[in-house]
């Protein structure tokens, strides 16, 4: 395999807050070839957009920590200078934001907005030339009446044309490395399915190499090759869509394939849940931080596994469970299909 | 753009109508006294009233005394007696003097106010930025009436570097106009450019936690363009409605305590000598003439703020 494009190594963030150091990454490693989508999954405050972010190295700042490396082509950029940063983004890394409402300034026309970007990078690009490119593009997103939607305000357009325009801008520039950050969260589910639909198309055509950051497990069943689960900071289990779908290794990624709602099996007559709330990162649990949620907690969970394969056959499908894979395999049926039981109940007078 | 112009026009009529209808009816309908005698000042005599009492047909329906009112006012023809003068005359000799001094501070003070905010803002946490607070919080809480005679004290009588008042015409003498107008001008700003550095700095605050400032560094956009392009310019918005009431109601009356401290013969000091000596033409016609700028100002400012907010632009579409 060719060296990767982009590659994460042991990055960990944290931020100091009054109340003590929060560590909102801790310790993730993938790598990201070209034409390949690597999808970011978990819950809200998991750490998943950290990550994102300080990828494109926009959470520096004076309380942060970063450690780690990350480096794209070769190139380190933990410790890139910030005029060096500014120079990658957009031009080789781009980002997509989650709330199309609120990601674009709503005192510019959007064309000038996405001319802006081209113009940050390419300075002797003119007015006129820039905002050809971006009817060019506008078409390429599947914007209707491109050569006159240029010139509408962010208000002017509905949430699913102004996250195609966000696309288009992150693509001008024909990046090498796309951050989708929850890019279809804000949208309805019609929308949902045209926007990634794009996604995938983009990423085919111009062998984008595509982070995908979401809660949506639907989401990443349809585009994603490989996938991360974070859990509290962590990396709980990663490994290839097959491999995280059809044979997941960690309780949480169940739960997470159980509370998902599903058209071709019986209706449940409640839709399954992760009880509980993930922990603060501010006073985690010894050892695992999903234990007081899981169903399956035994003698050894006080000590944190690592990241490690734990499949005779696969050394890409790492997981941080002690239970071994025979146990696994039977703890994970529920009702028949894939799922996390209800919490025992403790404590109950 | 034309219609939103329009539309904010005919408000701004409507208004000023009825704003003169208040002037009416708080000076000729409700006072006991006879309105005639008002307009006539103390020491008037009864010829004097009778004549005012016929020449305003006071006997008369309330419309009709509405609409005498209005037409003395637009042509020239309200009166202070004591002495004999109109009191647009009086307003607009006292034009140059406020405009200098009105307009000269709010240049200074919305200037300094944003530039001391937006050094606040970019250093927020800073060194810098705690010595601005603290230099903004002294100049909200000095009064006026405190800081002129102080800035007169020390320039004029100890230093001897700036004359203690008057007002010299631009025309006559331009160095001496600039020299008799730096003390009041300061006086007039400091209060504001406390105010204003705190709003802006507050503002921008604000602005740099929205999504839009984030993606405009993600597409690689340098701190200060994203300061000032994204930053600043969205902070601005409301201070440009902030500062076009002020600036407004500076001319209107604010300037008045300075113009007296300084022996400004202005609008101001006008209107003081007139409210001192209870004389109700000048009153009234300092009234109405503040509401018309406080009005215009606003409707200016509407105007502004729907060119730098395309959203405010309502009821129009895209093309227009």
């Amino acid at each position: 395999m060719s060296a990767p494009l982009l590659s994460v190594k042991d990055l960990r963030v944290g931020f100091a807050t009054e109340e003590g150091v929060v560590q909102a990454v801790d310790g993730v490693n993938f790598d990201l070839a070209p034409g390949e989508v690597v999808a970011i999954v978990g819950e809200s405050g998991s750490g998943k957009s950290v990550t994102a972010q300080t990828i494109i190295g926009l959470t520096r700042a004076n309380n942060a920590r970063i450690e780690g490396s990350v480096k794209l082509g070769g190139e380190e950029l933990t410790n890139a200078g910030d005029a060096a940063m500014r120079r990658l983004r957009g031009e080789r890394i781009a980002m997509v934001f989650q709330d199309p409402m609120t990601s674009f300034n709503p005192v510019y026309r959007l064309g000038d907005q996405i001319v802006e970007a081209i113009r940050a990078h390419r300075p002797d690009t003119s007015k006129k030339q820039g905002r050809q490119r971006v009817v060019e593009l506008f078409e390429a997103v599947g914007i209707p009446d491109a050569g006159r939607r240029v010139d509408d305000y962010p208000h002017e357009f509905s949430g699913g044309m102004r996250q195609r325009a966000m696309i288009a801008m992150a693509l001008a520039l024909e990046p090498e490395v796309l951050i989708a950050d929850e890019p279809t969260t804000a949208l309805d589910v019609t929308i949902q399915a045209q926007i990634l639909g794009l996604i995938e198309d983009l990423n085919r055509e111009h062998n984008l190499a595509t982070i995908l950051i979401t809660h949506d497990l639907g989401v990443v069943a349809e585009v994603a090759d490989r996938v991360l689960v974070m859990y509290a900071g962590k990396v709980v289990e990663q490994g290839t869509l097959d491999e995280i779908f059809y044979d997941p290794q960690h309780p949480y990624t169940w739960g997470l394939l159980g509370s998902l709602t599903r058209l071709d099996r019986p209706r449940p007559h409640r839709l399954p849940q992760i009880a509980g709330s993930p922990p603060s990162l501010l006073d985690l649990p010894e050892g695992c931080p999903f234990r007081p949620r899981c169903p399956h907690e035994f003698s050894k969970c006080p000590q944190y596994p690592g990241l490690e394969a734990r499949l005779p056959d696969s050394s890409d499908h790492c997981d941080r469970c002690w239970l071994t894979p025979e146990e696994k395999r039977e703890k994970r049926m529920v009702e028949g299909q894939i799922g996390l039981e209800a919490p025992r109940q403790v404590g109950r007078a | 753009m034309v219609r939103f112009v329009a539309r904010r026009l005919v408000g701004m009529i409507t208004v000023l109508f009825a704003v003169s209808l208040i002037v009416f009816v708080v000076f000729m309908v409700l006072p006991k006294q006879n309105p005639a005698q008002s307009l006539a000042g103390k020491n008037a005599t009864p010829l004097l009233v009778k004549s005012i009492e016929e020449e305003w047909g006071f006997d008369e329906s309330l419309p009709q005394q509405y609409l005498t009112m209005m037409e003395r006012v637009f042509t020239g023809e309200l009166i202070q007696y004591e002495p004999r003068i109109p009191v647009s005359d009086r307003v607009i000799e006292g034009i140059p003097a406020t405009f200098s001094l009105t307009i000269g501070a709010a240049a200074i003070w919305l200037f300094f106010g944003l530039l001391l905010g937006y050094l606040s803002a970019v250093r927020a946490g800073g060194w810098l930025d705690r010595i601005l607070t603290g230099v903004s919080i002294a100049g909200i809480s000095i009064p006026v009436f405190l800081l002129a005679p102080v800035l007169i004290y020390v320039f004029a009588n100890k230093l001897e570097i700036l004359p203690n008042g008057q007002y010299v015409p631009f025309s006559e003498d331009p160095t001496e106009w600039l020299k008799h107008l730096i003390l009041p001008w300061i006086t007039l700003a400091v209060l504001s450019i406390g105010f204003y550095s705190r709003v802006l700095r507050s503002n921008m605050l604000d602005v740099m936690n929205e999504d839009y400032v984030r993606t405009a560094r993600a597409k690689g956009l340098s701190e200060r363009q994203v300061m000032t392009r994204h930053v600043l310019r969205n902070s601005l918005i409301p201070v440009i409605t902030l500062f076009g009431l002020d600036f407004g109601a500076t001319i209107a009356g604010t300037a008045i305590i300075t113009e007296v401290i300084f022996s400004i013969d202005g609008i101001g000091n006008y209107a003081a000598e007139g409210v001192g000596k209870f004389e109700l033409p000048p009153i009234m016609g300092v009234a109405l003439y503040g509401a018309f700028f406080v009005v215009l100002l606003n409707t200016i400012v509407d105007v502004v703020y729907a060119y730098l907010d395309p959203r405010v632009r309502l009821g129009e579409t895209a093309s227009s």
